[in-house]
């Protein structure tokens, strides 16, 4: 163990050292060229490791991926579009796809509904109990994923009927007298998918909350004087006057917890490593690597993932050029 | 944040700063000025704080639990029968290795966090500060960058990690995630620079400072709240990865605590307690951070977590 530690402490110094040391370098390079060339090439070299860094692990590795995607299992032989066509025709991939698209409905929605209540809610209490109820709130974004998958594998634990039960549903179960249930195997009305969502809403919602209390408390309070004045019910000014003023914050909300769905692998790795009728992609990706070593269906699956991601992609650049026009 | 601003996913929220960040300006918001809040919304708010934390306390009590009871009867009947003990946690380290995982953890989180701000910073001054062709289609490709999906880069790496040899070594892990980090750390702390006065820059120039003189003494000082968002980001990000864990490092001598602990939950043979141990000290460190820099923490994480 001493040895470990030891050996740990110096892979640090050792990796922290050497990227200081390449700095120092790349900047002495600089300064040995004349005055004017110093200028036109110090940008490109203190820029190197970070472009470097991005060619070799984004650019090359999603050229070659979509590459590989029109190659065989072992990536030696280009094979055209079959992989394609395969996974679309497998009755398996096609509950993959049921399965990541009611993800990406109930997910998003459902994180967006229970951060928006908690930071309305939440927003009426004295600032004291407001502050310990969103930490509550938030703690679970802190622990990951699989350490989620932990708490949540305890939750949903199922034992013989014969014996006490140890996990909560079912312990809730039998005490009000019903037989325990298998929760993550029952596949019918896609239930233990929705029980995997759960999982995940409920490591998101604390994000929402953060995200949607500071925009309602940023909401001018003249508006909604305005409104109750007018004689508008509470419901009334939270849909018609709150939710519009605070549209950019929600739209915000919604994209970055639709990324994280469709990148989901830690909690149905972990919780039933995509059986019983709830694979999803990113899940089905690993799997299609490593358990059936098929290099060019997981290539597949990840090119039709960043296919999904296009608009995503650009709505991002559309913001960030509106961005750089106002700075 | 309300109209008027335009808010990208991944832009450094200033007015989410804590938590629980209260800036109660607005006095005459609440129907009920200066009272107490209504009963029923304290109510729903206590039931869903509830919601929240008892499947965790679930988890932490059992833990503590000697491994007959743990496995036999429901983590809440230690408030009828209570019995505790420290048992597991020295079973989690003498058999599921959970020591020598978080040994490897810090190894494998401290320099994937601390190398991508260094390289990412001086990218962010070269953006901010320097004047050259193709900055502008740069930029773009990084904030593109931002949204792609890490898995895609798997399959070729882990074939050029095995053409190199360098497969299950720190290095692989660490050069992986420094440049699945590198555009969001880009991105973040070139948002930070833009806001810092041109001024500063200028008169450092005519006083004589060099590029390098004025990144060093000046901007990484003044960029301080940026580099610990990402900070912070980054290493909950790789502590708590499980992928890419996966993938560069695989089960063995140099698995983290996220693999050490997907085996345990692979064996249940090994029962509950020791399941439960393993996952509040995989947790330990994150729950820390959050606690003591929960205002960097946030940020960090509300401007990060579109990361691919």
């Amino acid at each position: 163990m001493g040895i470990k530690i030891a050996n740990a402490l110096l892979a640090v110094l050792a990796g922290v050292g050497g990227a200081v040391a390449v700095f120092y370098l790349l900047n002495k390079l600089g300064e040995l060229l004349p005055g004017r060339w110093e200028e036109r090439v110090k940008p490109f070299l203190w820029l190197f490791p970070a472009l470097a860094a991005i060619g070799v692990y984004l650019i090359y590795p999603t050229v070659q991926t979509i590459i590989f995607s029109f190659a065989n299992a072992s990536s030696t032989q280009f094979i055209g579009l079959s992989n394609y066509s395969d996974l679309l025709a497998s009755s398996a991939f096609q509950t993959t796809l049921v399965n990541t698209l009611l993800w990406i409905i109930i997910v998003p929605a459902g994180t967006i509904v229970l951060g928006l209540l908690i930071a309305t809610l939440a927003d009426r209490l004295e600032p004291r109990a407001e502050k310990t109820a969103k930490t509550f709130i938030f703690l679970p974004l802190a622990v990951g994923a699989v350490s989620a998958g932990a708490i949540w594998r305890f939750v949903y634990a199922a034992s013989p009927a014969s014996q006490e039960q140890v996990g909560l549903l079912n312990g809730i179960v039998t005490g009000v007298g019903g037989d325990p249930v298998n929760w993550l195997q029952i596949s019918s009305g896609k239930l233990n998918s929705f029980l995997l969502m759960v999982i995940l809403m409920w490591l998101q919602a604390g994000f929402a909350m953060v995200l949607l209390s500071a925009a309602i408390k940023g909401v001018p309070v003249d508006t909604l004087e305005a409104a109750r004045l007018d004689g508008a019910g509470e419901g009334a000014i939270f849909f018609r006057v709150v939710v519009p003023q605070i549209r950019t914050s929600l739209i915000t909300v919604f994209i970055t917890v639709l990324i994280t769905v469709l990148k989901t692998f830690d909690i149905v790795y972990v919780m039933t490593n995509g059986n019983f009728g709830t694979n999803v992609i990113a899940v089905d990706f690993y799997n299609q690597l490593f358990t059936n070593s098929n290099a060019g269906y997981a290539a597949a699956i990840v090119v039709m993932l960043m296919l999904v991601m296009i608009p995503i992609m650009t709505y991002q650049i559309r913001q960030f050029r509106a961005e750089e026009v106002s700075r | 944040m309300s109209s008027g601003t335009v808010a990208t996913p991944i832009q450094l929220q200033s007015d989410t700063a804590s938590v629980g960040s209260n800036t109660k300006a607005r006095g005459g918001k609440k129907p009920d000025v200066g009272g107490k809040s209504p009963l029923w919304v304290r109510i729903v708010v206590g039931l869903l704080c509830a919601l929240w934390i008892i499947p965790t306390l679930g988890l932490a009590v059992t833990s503590f639990r000697p491994a007959d009871q743990a496995n036999s009867s429901g983590w809440w009947t230690i408030f009828t029968s209570p019995s505790v003990t420290l048992q597991n946690y020295s079973d989690v380290f003498s058999r599921a290795n959970m020591g020598e995982a978080f040994v490897n953890s810090v190894a494998i989180t401290v320099p994937a966090t601390i190398i991508p701000i260094l390289i990412a910073a001086f990218a962010a001054y070269v953006f901010t500060f320097m004047q050259f062709k193709g900055r502008d289609f740069l930029m773009v490709m990084i904030v593109a960058l931002l949204v792609v999906p890490t898995q895609v880069a798997l399959v070729p790496l882990l074939k050029l990690y095995g053409d190199l040899g360098i497969s299950g070594t720190f290095l692989a892990i660490w050069l992986a995630h420094i440049g699945f980090g590198m555009p969001l750390a880009i991105y973040l702390i070139r948002n930070y620079m833009a806001t810092l006065p041109k001024e500063i820059i200028e008169s450092a120039k005519i006083d004589g400072a060099s590029h390098f003189q004025t990144f060093w003494r000046l901007i990484i000082p003044m960029s301080t709240p940026a580099l610990a968002s990402f900070a912070i980001f980054q290493f909950l990000w790789v502590w708590n990865d499980l992928l890419a864990a996966l993938i560069f490092v695989g089960p063995g001598s140099n698995q983290p605590l996220t693999i050490a602990l997907v085996s345990l939950l692979g064996n249940q043979g090994q029962g509950w307690q020791l399941l439960t141990a393993g996952g509040l000290f995989t947790m330990l460190v994150p729950i820390l951070v959050f606690l003591s820099l929960q205002r960097y923490f946030v940020r960090g994480l509300t401007a990060g977590s579109v990361k691919g």
